[in-house]
């Protein structure tokens, strides 16, 4: 192991001034505990403490059909939900050798770009929050209402879709899902220098953000830190790129990478990772072929062959691998899920130490955490 | 397949009493648990491709064993391979912790002592991640709640 | 000078004769204290709820929102009921806390803001006292309610209340050097820290026009410097959100709470009436050297409107830069006044006595 990757050890002293983060605080974003120990203003260690929210979704698995399970993969990561639901289609799809029409796929590129713009939107909005800017809140959410309203018409959720299922989709998408998408592409490329002005250009975030919580990029590999957060390193972890899926090796689209690992990296990657996302949009609305078909011929039960699978899909927030062990029948015989969340969740440690309480607050914002989503 | 061909060559440099398969997706390597943190040593500081990645790390429970999983990437070539040891005693099931190679790995056991119990030698946080700490190790095929968990009709 | 048919003073001095034709003098002293305070509770009360109703309406048109609509004509109403919301609001016993310092805090707050009201002068003639040490008084005692802060923070027994009352600490003991000299600069130029001297003294002018650019320069300093005194955004480090839950007032609830809330509205008041009456001529007309005609058309707006437009402007500022800025570290916030915002100062004040000296000003 290289030298600059510090390890987790943790030397607890009587008299440290512990205060516990959560579960109900602010600024972590769910029912996550952090146990901060204090000196002063200054933050000593971090202990996370998870479970709050732990659901048993891999002992659930075990029990359903694989179409049951993509409505369980909703509720781990809930704002990236399409892609959740798209990692066990592919890997459904891949084990029985299924090729899905060329639309579909299409479809499904789509909507994982809006759903990663939409969940970058409420990222951005929160982490304003998190640095005590409010305004910010309702600038993202005002442009994150667009998405779902796209969303909504097409299969009437707007928060756990279920829409991606083995084989195909539940169902055709509306009739104006290519007239809204362009719309919004264009409403949003008008609408995303503002965020520029109110918060990327302001002094006092920047001061905030540079050159804190440093991660270089020996620490995000040795962590596992994908996503984002660990392209903000530059450790170049996008696996849309690296094991294209879908219908991705034949879009043109950058890998957004930042090479210094501070929050203020971590943010611009999101940053410029939305307007990569709206390129691909454009891209994929000329692209997508006419015609209604949404799904392949499947059978009513699905039964995966014997063996082990694996599939790797690019969340908003980092790398989800599906892990399957199949024993021939209709149920898993064991379903793992490798969240990006849980992996980036535990830097929090290294990179909050030394720094102030806001700091923290700052650094855990920039990781952009979703808890059910580490606890499963 | 032809760069996969490399790859189980490679593994069967790196282990030569471990069992290479080409799986359906990636290369295999199943070593015994003496073995395997040697091992992922190799792999972690091997040459030509350095798996430094640590994917994902999981078990499986077979009723028989228990299968320790690592997947491994190499952030150079983003070649993935599958390392695995097999402990067929379930009560004392016990391997040696990678967290000293793949700090990433710290965590990910403590989830696999948490749902399976199978303990990690040398973990120096070996604490239970999301049950309490008198909880039963939920992912084991035999494992009952008669209070809280629903019979599924097969 | 202004009309004086918009002057108080004939309305007081008419109600302080007849009080002392009909009564002792000691009784009609007394009784003029009585009324004195209950026009003050009143208004303090009404501002307070129209400050916090400004604010959320203010809140709302930086978001993107409506604010308030339902509540009556406006949402003018809801703060009202909020109010209501609040005072029937269970008062949640801490346990293990410091019960007599716990209830005391929010008072000393509260007294702390209330006493630095009596010495504003609001419009011609209407003013409390008029102390001679008027604009000392005013920051002596509107810097006692960090000590209720702290107590707050110290008695609650809670590990977050503590931080935020430190950091409060820090911070107003840091803030104040920086408000006090800024506001010597202008007392420099005046020669008088008695408030009716120092609006008298604007006559021809305001002060942040006559004296050139180091009295700009001061009026800055002075409104980053109180926006951190009054522990508002961006400098909320004591109760910030999200960070420490509330801060100082995590365990508070009902009316304790609503004390804390309204305390630091009226603080932010203050610092904008004392912002205004010490830079922007109080409740002085805007005149401008010996445009006779110009001065007597704005002689005829009264004075009283004079005092809050100018105040309000002020306190428009101040949200105006809580709600689009993020909120500052606290050792950046302290660098920020120790390193940056104190040496800048002095030498600003040395800049003014220098032109004082010389006679440089109009």
């Amino acid at each position: 192991m290289s030298k600059d990757v510090v390890t987790n050890i943790i030397l607890r002293d009587d008299e440290d001034y512990i205060i516990n983060m959560g579960p109900q605080h602010p600024s972590t974003h769910g029912v996550l505990r952090l146990e901060v120990c204090l000196n002063g203003e200054t933050v000593k260690y971090v202990v996370p403490h998870i479970g709050y929210i732990h659901r048993g979704i891999e002992k659930m698995c075990e029990y359903d059909t694989y179409k049951q399970i993509i409505h369980l993969t909703d509720r781990m990561d809930y704002l990236s939900a399409h892609m959740n639901n798209e990692a066990v289609s592919l890997l459904v799809e891949n084990a029985l050798g299924i090729e899905v029409p060329e639309r579909v796929k299409y479809i499904r590129a789509a909507l994982n770009e809006l759903n990663r713009i939409a969940s970058h939107h409420l990222w951005w909005s929160a982490f304003g929050m998190d640095l005590g800017a409010l305004t910010t809140f309702f600038y993202g959410l005002r442009d994150r209402e667009k998405i779902l309203d796209i969303f909504d018409e097409s299969f009437g959720s707007r928060l756990l879709h279920s829409f991606v299922t083995p084989g195909g989709l539940m169902h055709d998408v509306h009739p104006n899902f290519r007239k809204n998408i362009m719309e919004f592409v264009k409403y949003f490329r008008k609408k995303l220098p503002e965020y520029k002005k109110l918060l990327t250009d302001n002094i006092i975030f920047q001061n905030r953000t540079k050159g804190i919580g440093v991660m270089t990029k020996e620490t995000a590999i040795a962590f596992g830190v994908t996503g984002p957060s660990g392209r903000g390193s530059g450790f170049s972890c996008d696996v849309r790129k690296i094991a294209p899926y879908g219908i991705y090796d034949q879009l043109e689209f950058n890998e957004v990478l930042y090479t210094n690992g501070d929050s203020f990296d971590r943010y611009m990657v999101r940053m410029d990772e939305m307007v990569e996302s709206m390129n691909l949009l454009e891209q994929i609305v000329d692209k997508m072929p006419e015609g209604t078909e949404f799904t392949a011929k499947m059978k009513p039960i699905v039964k995966l062959p014997e063996g082990e699978y694996f599939q790797r899909v690019e969340t908003a927030r980092g790398e989800l691998d599906v892990f399957v062990v199949s024993d021939g029948k209709k149920h898993p015989y064991r379903m793992r899920f490798r969240s990006p969340n849980f992996s980036n969740m535990f830097t929090l440690n290294i990179l909050g130490r030394g720094l102030k309480i806001a700091d923290l607050v700052a650094i855990s914002g920039s990781l952009d955490l979703v808890i059910p989503d580490i606890d499963r | 397949m032809e760069k996969n061909m490399d790859l189980t060559a490679l593994l069967a440099k790196i282990a030569p009493q471990g069992e290479v398969v080409q799986g359906n997706q990636f290369p295999e390597l199943t070593v015994s648990a003496e073995q395997l943190f040697e091992t992922a040593e190799k792999l972690k500081n091997c040459k030509e491709m350095p798996f430094d990645f640590l994917l994902d790390l999981t078990a499986v429970d077979f009723e028989t064993k228990f299968t320790v999983v690592y997947h491994l990437e190499s952030t150079k070539t983003h070649d993935v391979v599958v390392l695995r040891t097999d402990l067929p005693d379930r009560n004392h099931a016990e391997v040696e912790t990678v967290s000293g190679l793949w700090p990433a790995a710290e965590f990910m056991e403590r989830e696999v002592f948490d749902l399976f119990g199978i303990r990690f030698k040398n973990h120096h946080d070996l604490r239970r991640l999301f049950m309490e700490d008198d909880y039963g190790h939920p992912l084991r095929k035999d494992f009952k709640d008669d209070i809280n968990l629903i019979e599924y009709p097969n | 000078m202004i009309l004086e048919i918009y002057s108080f003073s004939s309305l007081t001095e008419a109600i302080d004769t007849a009080l002392n034709n009909s009564m002792a003098p000691w009784l009609a002293t007394l009784t003029e204290l009585v009324i004195i305070g209950i026009v003050f509770l009143s208004f303090y009360a009404l501002l307070g709820l129209f400050l916090v109703y400004l604010e959320r309406k203010v809140c709302a048109v930086m978001q993107n929102r409506i604010g308030p609509n339902r509540v009556g004509k406006w949402g003018l109403l809801q703060t009202i009921a909020d109010l209501i919301k609040l005072l029937m609001k269970e008062l949640i016993p801490i346990k293990n806390a410091d019960q007599f310092l716990f209830n005391l805090a929010p008072y000393i707050v509260i007294a702390a803001s209330f006493m630095a009201m009596a010495a504003l002068p609001f419009a011609k003639g209407l003013q409390a006292i008029d102390l001679n040490v008027g604009l000392f008084y005013i920051m002596a005692v509107s810097s006692l309610g960090v000590v209720g802060i702290l107590i707050a923070g110290w008695s609650s027994n809670s590990k977050y209340s503590l931080v935020g009352a430190m950091r409060s600490g820090a911070q107003i003991i840091s803030y104040e050097l920086s408000v006090g000299l800024s506001l010597l600069s202008i007392v420099i130029f005046t020669g008088s820290l008695q408030l009716s001297d120092i609006v008298a003294s604007q006559a021809d002018g305001w002060w942040i026009f006559k004296g050139h650019i180091p009295a700009f320069f001061a009026f800055v300093i002075y409104l980053v410097a109180g926006t951190a005194e009054i522990n508002r955004g961006p400098f909320d480090l004591a109760e910030a959100e999200s960070e420490l839950t509330a801060g100082f007032h995590t365990e508070y609830s009902g009316i304790k709470f609503a004390f804390f809330f309204l305390a630091e509205y009226i603080n932010m008041f203050i610092v904008a009436a004392v912002a205004a009456t010490v830079f922007f001529g109080g409740w002085m007309p805007l005149h401008i050297g010996n445009w006779q005609g110009f001065n007597a058309v704005m002689d005829y707006i009264p004075s009283i409107i004079w005092f809050f437009g100018k105040t309000f402007f002020i306190i428009y500022l101040i949200m105006w830069f809580k709600w689009t800025f993020p909120r500052l570290r606290i050792d950046q916030l302290l660098t920020l006044e120790w390193k940056y915002l104190l040496p800048l100062n002095l030498i600003n004040t040395v800049i003014i006595a220098f032109i004082v000296l010389m006679g440089w000003y109009f």
